[in-house]
């Protein structure tokens, strides 16, 4: 029992610092990929560009429901203009970053994963390290970046989608004067302050989940069973990564709030 | 799919992605908006000055017309230096009158700008001598419990 358990952690810590070392070896290598800078772009296409669909119609979604909840509570205390601060600090500072990310994890993170998983399942990798083409360069680096660009952008585009739909259902459906919802929202969203965290947070968030994605491909057990897991692990331990990283984040950034 | 095509729906992205941090820049946040163009700073002292806050907004007849800059605590006189900048296309007579007042019963403070009828306008770094702190509810309260207290009790 207590030999497992120490096994267990034994693993873990080892993967851990495969991990490590595997960010290191990717940093390393980016220079040599950027060289082909196509790579990456086609990657900035596949994980960025197919996911707009999903994180835009999510954005538009949320920020529906932000408008009715959010109306629904402050006309309580006659305060239904502040709607639009509501909406968007919400977006601007949480949840544009954290649902997208986690949004983009799923879509964009478990294919990179697949890619990877399968590649080295079919020994693809292991071919092209005898044809003396570094697989981190050729294959993980550009997903890594394609992740790590796309992911603030996606962000960005969640909250102002947001945005959008909380104006739709305030403004256009509920009545909420046009005017107050955006002079107050800008009054009081600063954007070094809000904007700005915002847009280092889904930077930050975009780095773990492309890093998770890449690595589980990578180290994944070349069977179609370990491949399937690593997808399940780049989901969860994604998840967590944005979760646990959005908490230690906020209290570095809104202390004095 | 040919490169071309990819790179052009990757410009389609990466214009979006820009577009909309430029919306939540310009239209969400107030980076145009809290920056007027040319300011110049006034400091006015009060006695107490409640809650007002740094990037308070300073008003002119409900008009904005400058921000809190600065707030300190002068040790010699026991008093609150409070900072703002004004609006350049502004200007206000010497005798302004400045006061910290609250938006609403629960909102935020800010300071209000009563115009005096003086010739001469306030430059640059000058001090407007008049102002009236805020209002601490505490102090109205016992003013007012004090006043019903020395009149006596009612006579039947």
């Amino acid at each position: 029992m207590l030999t497992r358990l120490g096994h267990h952690v034994n693993g873990a810590l080892q993967r851990l610092g495969f991990a490590a070392r595997f960010f290191v070896m990717v940093l390393l290598w980016s220079s040599q990929s950027f060289r082909r800078l196509h790579l990456t772009i086609r990657e900035v296409y596949y994980a960025g560009f197919q996911s707009l669909l999903i994180i835009m119609v999510s954005g538009l979604f949320i920020g529906m429901v932000l408008g009715m909840q959010g109306y629904e509570t402050l006309q309580r205390y006659g305060s239904a203009d502040a709607l639009g601060v509501l909406v968007a600090l919400s977006l601007v500072r949480e949840l544009g970053p954290v649902v997208a990310a986690l949004l983009f994890a799923s879509r964009a993170g478990s294919s990179i994963t697949a890619e990877i998983g399968l590649m080295k399942a079919t020994e693809q990798l292991t071919a092209m390290d005898m044809m003396a083409v570094n697989p981190i360069a050729r294959v993980v680096a550009p997903r890594f970046w394609g992740g790590v660009i796309s992911m603030p952008l996606l962000a960005a585009l969640f909250s102002a989608t947001g945005v959008f739909g909380g104006y739709l259902i305030g403004v256009v459906f509920i009545g909420v004067d046009e005017g107050a919802f955006w002079s107050q929202m800008q009054a009081s969203v600063d954007f070094r302050y809000d904007v700005w965290s915002g847009i280092v947070k889904s930077f930050v968030f975009g780095i773990a989940v492309s890093l998770i994605a890449v690595f589980e491909g990578y180290d994944a057990q070349p069977t179609a069973e370990g491949v399937s897991s690593s997808i399940k692990g780049t989901v969860v331990k994604s998840a967590l990564a944005i979760l646990s990283l959005d908490f230690v984040l906020t209290s570095f950034m809104f202390r004095e709030a | 799919m040919s490169r071309k095509l990819l790179d052009l729906w990757v410009g389609i992205f990466v214009a979006m992605g820009f577009a909309s941090l430029l919306f939540l820049a310009l239209k969400v946040g107030n980076l145009a908006a809290a920056n007027f163009s040319e300011t110049y700073p006034l400091t006015a002292k009060f006695v107490n000055i409640g809650g007002l806050k740094v990037r308070a907004p300073v008003k002119s007849a409900g008009v904005v017309v400058g921000r809190v800059a600065d707030i300190r605590f002068d040790p010699e006189t026991y008093e609150a230096v409070v900072t703002i900048n004004i609006d350049g296309r502004y200007h206000f007579p010497k005798d302004t009158f400045a006061l910290i007042l609250t938006a609403g019963l629960l909102g935020e403070q800010y300071i209000g700008l009563d115009p005096g009828g003086d010739a001469a306008m306030l430059k640059a770094g000058e001090v407007i001598a008049k102002t009236q702190s805020a209002v601490v509810l505490e102090k109205l309260i016992s003013q007012f419990m004090f006043n019903k207290a020395s009149e006596g009790p009612v006579e039947k």
